[in-house]
């Protein structure tokens, strides 16, 4: 393991159900099967950023399209040290900067704050143009969920980045096979999603989306691209960590009771020794 | 009178911007004929960017240009970026606060023949709803041009609504210009008429007539409708006791709707409003569906004798 990132990754997974339990409300499910697909990009060396300097010209850029994901995000963003760790216990409260779905106001070093679904490849796709218009290199990553694919936008900004052979443009799929109600392939199924995304002119990547090493391979793999965008299948599972989460589309959006809570941080201990 | 469409105000401006500007880009959702964007395409086509016919994705695009420093301007149908792009107008650019200029083209019943699929009706209701947006309705082509070279100079989300049709050239290059002020236009003692787009030439040939009959009305272009420029119109409504609102939308959620909220909270008066009253337009000439759909002075007119006779 080139970079061993589960001491990290349990870290989020703690601070993600202690702070929707803390909430009382919040997206478990989503937070947690995004949980290495976000640390692989902000504790290894294939994403240029500076917390201390966090509008730095010279950074990537990543955009979290699915919002709902905020609490393993925002304590990915605290353990790089773009804020304090108690900001943490904060979220979905009045007054604070961390809100159920990101701001860019009330939190000023994202790069950019989605919370309505099937938007943030299209301000993505805008920042790789912008920068490929300035001349810089910087690669701009965008995290969406599988279930977001069934937003038109989506494919309309998938078409964009094809016709603009937007290299600089990584979009990773979260995909974990459940949405709010139900599994993805029940609502409405976006297989054959390898087909979709070559047809709209991406180069089309699978990975386990749990493996950091692979999710570090796929990333370097997309920036190493000259000549179209990359789309990374991240196969993944939903509440990965907590074992009455896991696969289970109920607690897509559901904060745990007490002694739930006690029995997932019991959970995520146990795993870090191991 | 010289008639001149208020589009054509909108390509000159962005035309200038572009040649003062290094960080402005033009995006266009396939109607540069339309918008007069088509004049970028031409003369700076690195600066001109159409996505395609898609409303969401123009504005998320535009959202992304903002972020690394470009200011976008952002053009199509009023009827389609406003409602298409509702949820991203608010969510991405408005919550986030962006640098993103959009351009509400073919506004109003005016747009004509195409009908009520294309008639921007309620636009400005959508766009004064949502916090951080600035919303312009500019009078005629001069003011467009002005309108549009203003909010280059805003930190932050404006909407600039203009009409297709040749319309009456009302200012020009001299008429003093202040983009957060209400603008009297002709003074009056007896009642204000408030208008903006079109239907500040209307109130104009309304105060005209109005005149004949002894009544001293007073007209005010309402050019910005958020921030509303309050001193202004509270002091016409105390100096006159009486308004009509006139615009080309809704009477619901525009204009009317801005000024009464401001008026009742401030200075309550007699306020009668003239618009389109809860329809659809429908395809037509616009000079006929202007009068048809009572947006004419003579309607201005009996709007004015009506709020008369509540003082």
């Amino acid at each position: 393991m080139r970079h061993d990132l589960r001491d990290v990754c349990m870290q989020i997974r703690r601070d993600t159900v202690r702070s929707i339990y803390r909430a009382g409300s919040g997206h478990p499910g989503s937070s947690l099967s995004a949980v290495e697909i976000m640390a692989t990009l902000y504790f290894t060396d294939i994403f240029t950023c500076f917390p201390d300097r966090p509008h730095a010209p010279e950074r990537d850029r990543f955009v979290l399209s699915k919002g709902h994901a905020a609490p393993a995000f925002y304590s990915t963003l605290a353990h790089k040290g773009y804020f304090p760790l108690e900001w943490l216990d904060t979220l979905r409260t009045v007054g604070s900067p961390l809100q159920g779905h990101p701001n860019l106001q009330k939190l000023p070093c994202l790069d950019c704050a989605v919370g309505s679904l099937g938007q943030g490849l299209s301000i993505a796709n805008g920042m790789a143009l912008g920068l490929k218009r300035k001349g810089q290199t910087q690669q701009v990553f965008c995290l969406i969920g599988d279930g977001e694919q069934q937003e038109g936008q989506v494919w309309e900004a998938a078409a964009f980045a094809g016709q603009h052979h937007l290299d600089n443009v990584c979009l990773i799929v979260d995909c974990n096979g459940l949405q709010l109600v139900d599994s993805m392939a029940i609502i409405k199924d976006m297989e054959p999603m390898d087909a979709k995304w070559d047809s709209f002119g991406w180069h089309v990547l699978h990975v386990d989306g749990h493996d950091t090493d692979a999710l570090y391979d796929a990333y370097g793999s997309a920036k190493a691209r000259t000549d179209k965008p990359t789309v990374i299948l991240a196969k993944t599972v939903k509440g990965k960590g907590v074992s009455y989460m896991e696969n289970q589309a109920e607690w897509h959006g559901a904060a745990p009771d007490e002694a739930q809570y006690e029995q997932a941080m019991k959970e995520l201990t146990t795993e870090v020794k191991a | 009178m010289n008639r001149v469409p208020m589009r054509d105000g909108y390509g000159k401006a962005l035309l200038e911007l572009c040649r003062l500007h290094d960080d402005v880009m033009v995006l266009d959702a396939d109607v540069a004929k339309s918008t007069r964007t088509e004049w970028i395409r031409k003369e700076f086509p690195d600066k001109y960017i159409n996505v395609g016919i898609s409303e969401q994705d123009l504005v998320g695009t535009a959202a992304g240009l903002s972020l690394t420093g470009f200011v976008p301007f952002v053009s199509t149908y009023g009827v389609f970026l406003t409602g298409r792009g509702w949820g991203q107008i608010r969510n991405t650019v408005c919550y986030n606060k962006l640098n993103v200029k959009l351009g509400g083209a073919h506004a109003g019943i005016s747009v004509g023949p195409d009908g009520a699929t294309h008639q921007a009706l309620e636009d400005i209701a959508l766009m004064r709803a949502i916090p951080n947006m600035t919303v312009i309705t500019p009078c005629d082509w001069w003011e467009t041009y002005k309108a549009t070279l203003a909010v280059y100079d805003i930190k932050g989300p404006s909407y600039v609504r203009f009409g297709r049709n040749p319309a009456p050239v009302i200012t020009s290059e001299d008429t003093p210009f202040d983009l957060y002020k209400a603008a009297i236009f002709r003074d009056g003692r007896d009642v204000t008429l408030f208008a903006n787009g079109l239907m500040v030439h209307e109130a104009l040939t309304a105060a005209d007539i109005l005149e004949k009959e002894g009544i001293s009305a007073r007209v005010v272009n309402v050019r910005i409708v958020k921030p509303l420029d309050l001193d202004t119109i509270c002091t016409c409504a105390a100096e006159t006791g009486a308004a009509v609102v006139c615009e080309e939308h809704q009477i619901m959620g525009g204009l009317g709707g801005a000024i009464c909220e401001a008026l009742a909270q401030h200075h309550p008066i007699p306020v009668e409003l003239v618009g389109i009253r809860d329809r659809f337009g429908e395809s037509g000439k616009p000079d006929d569906l202007l009068k048809a759909y009572n947006l004419s002075a003579e309607d201005v007119v009996a709007a004015a004798r009506k709020v008369m006779k509540r003082k």
